[in-house]
């Protein structure tokens, strides 16, 4: 039985649309012209226990829309959601209770307290039990290292300081379930990977479901096995990072570094395709299927004065790239399209 | 509740530290407190007339009304207008709140904390130096007491009633510059409400408004008997109530508009 269910979620957003100049104001007095959005299409998935989900997309494309939505806050037209067994928006507060939210762009702190007087907020908000508060509360202090910050006003906080806060107050009351909305938006390296460690232990060590919203395919990378693509508020894709590579491309990378000294030519084979160069070092793409990698090597070592070469996949972000391009003409490559019916 | 007074008490402790507004706020109140007790000290000294107040009762009425101004000086959250307009409101809703008793605490501690911070220095200054008068009696000071706290739900609860127009409305403006002279002339602030023609008295009766400073106030002075202290206690927390249900109902409504149309 899947935690979360969704099956054929609408929303349609009302967008009034103003003609420009003094004309448009002064009709748009009289009348307004609405124009709609569709923000999701028929968007459904499921997602079982202590999974963790990478839910990628361009701007726009109804990442946020299914989040809200997913955390009570939005009512789709229709649809079904089924969360823990719960319709979200109806029911909402005891159904936010079992649930954690952070939202990257805003805080769900209170700029005017300490750090540790939001906590015990949250205490009183959440109506933890004493024990199970100083318990939970030490161990994320512990993890996510906010001993100094707690006196601290969040106003006065850094931005990964303040993330890092709100991750704990979002996991204060133990929710089952955790969605983050771009939460490494705007942070530094090394706050990207603290949050990042963070998360993995969460859904490793407690079996915290996590459905992570961003555009930092890195983070894709480093957490999620299983990626859903929304473009234009439909499922583009779902399934493991692997598959989505495969839907989209058989492509290899193969990074040729020329020895030093040697004279700069350029680099070239039939069966592969110069992509980059930059000064000594050349990138080809291949299709593994056409071209065995041994024989490519031994070809390409055979010809230039290699120093070091190295084989790799290509970078999620260019297949994510590739499939947002796509989604003008779909069908070109047969993406693993599930639960979206286009009619 | 539990929530909600935990939330009162940590936005009251956090208002409690601008204390350069009240400083300031003190200091005009009692100027132009002084203003109008010389007026009405003015108006006694030049007519014979019967009068509905004495001069004593005028003047502490006066100074009751610069000490509790906040009372009936009502604008929009601040904050929530804020989260309104950039459509932050939205992520109110995760928490497990109703957001109604969230506003309503919210509005309270805005109220009873910048009230607390002039009030009492305003008091003391007024009762010392300014011929303020001590309350009736015991009893009177009790009773004001009690309609002090109906004054403060009251205020609160119409805050938050002008706080949730913001859904439709958005500047808030307008509502404001609409409704605070209402509630301003009305609650006896301007002019004290027994001297009033008698024709407006029985409109003014029913309006809320006077609940929030001139029932409290002329319990300060003794001037009910038992019928009307029971009404006049009755009057304000019916309105209370008939507010609270008001908004909630209203606020019910703003919020379906906001889970259709979103953040």
């Amino acid at each position: 039985m899947p935690q979360i269910v969704v099956e054929n979620l609408i929303k349609t957003f009302r967008i009034a649309a103003r003609a420009p100049g003094l004309w448009g104001s002064l009709t748009g007095l009289l009348k307004r012209d609405f124009r709609e959005v569709r923000a999701l299409d028929h968007v459904s998935f499921s997602i079982s226990r202590g999974e963790l989900v990478g839910y990628i997309g361009p701007n726009g494309a109804g990442k946020s829309t299914t989040v809200k939505i997913l955390s009570g806050i939005l009512v789709p037209d229709s649809g079904r959601v089924s969360v823990i067994g719960r319709t979200p928006w109806v029911d909402r507060i005891d159904y936010v209770r079992r649930i954690g939210t952070v939202f990257g762009q805003r805080t769900q702190l209170w700029w005017d307290l300490p750090v540790i007087e939001s906590f015990d907020l949250l205490r009183d908000i959440y109506a933890i039990s004493p024990d199970k508060y100083r318990a939970s509360r030490d161990e994320l202090i512990e993890v996510l290292e906010l001993r100094e910050l707690l006196d601290i006003t969040v106003r006065q906080l850094s931005l990964g300081q303040r993330m890092r806060c709100d991750l704990a107050a979002a996991l204060l009351h133990g929710p089952e379930l955790l969605f983050l909305d771009e939460p490494t938006i705007g942070l530094d390296a090394e706050s990207k990977l603290a949050v990042r460690e963070l998360i993995r232990k969460l859904n490793k060590q407690r079996g915290v479901t996590v459905i992570l919203t961003t555009h930092d395919m890195d983070d894709i990378e480093a957490l999620c096995r299983r990626v859903l693509v929304i473009s234009d508020g439909r499922i583009l894709s779902d399934g493991t990072l692997q598959d989505l590579r495969a839907s989209v491309t058989r492509e290899r990378w193969l990074t040729v570094d020329l020895a030093e000294g040697a004279p700069i030519a350029t680099v070239a084979d039939p069966d592969a395709q110069l992509i980059r160069q930059e000064g000594r070092r050349f990138c080809l793409a291949f299709d593994p299927q056409q071209t065995s990698v041994p024989e490519l090597i031994a070809r390409i070592a055979r010809k230039y004065p290699v120093h070091d070469l190295f084989v790799e996949n290509p970078p999620i972000e260019s297949i994510v790239a590739q499939i947002y391009a796509q989604r003008a003409a779909p069908a070109a490559h047969g993406i693993t399209a599930s639960g979206d019916s286009k009619t | 509740m539990k929530p909600y007074v935990a939330i009162l008490r940590s936005r009251f402790l956090t208002l409690l530290q601008y204390r350069a507004a009240a400083l300031a706020g003190i200091g005009t109140q009692l100027f132009f407190g002084f203003v109008r007790v010389m007026i009405y000290d003015g108006f006694y000294r030049s007519s014979s007339g019967p009068h509905p107040l004495t001069l004593d009762q005028v003047t502490t009425y006066i100074w009751l009304g610069q000490a509790m101004l906040l009372l009936a000086m009502l604008d929009v959250d601040k904050d929530v207008a804020v989260m309104i307009r950039t459509g932050n409101i939205a992520y109110e809703m995760t928490r497990p709140l109703d957001l109604y008793n969230l506003w309503f605490a919210r509005a309270v501690s805005g109220r009873a904390a910048p009230l607390s911070m002039r009030a009492i220095p305003i008091f003391v200054v007024a009762g010392i130096f300014l011929e303020l008068q001590k309350p009736s009696s015991a009893g009177a000071a009790a009773l004001f007491a009690v309609s002090l706290v109906g004054a403060l739900l009251l205020a609160a609860s119409l805050v938050v009633l002008m706080t949730i127009s913001l859904l439709w409305t958005v500047s808030g403006e307008g509502i404001y510059r609409l409704a605070s002279p209402l509630i301003f002339f009305f609650s006896g602030l301007v002019i004290p409400l027994p001297m009033f023609p008698d024709w407006m008295q029985q409109w003014i009766a029913v309006l809320p408004f006077r609940a929030l400073i001139d029932t409290p106030f002329r319990f300060y002075l003794g001037s009910f008997n038992t019928t009307a202290a029971v009404m006049a206690l009755l009057h304000q927390y019916v309105w209370i109530v008939t507010l609270v249900l008001l908004g909630r109902l209203i606020l019910t409504r703003g919020l379906r508009l906001l889970a259709v149309q979103g953040g």
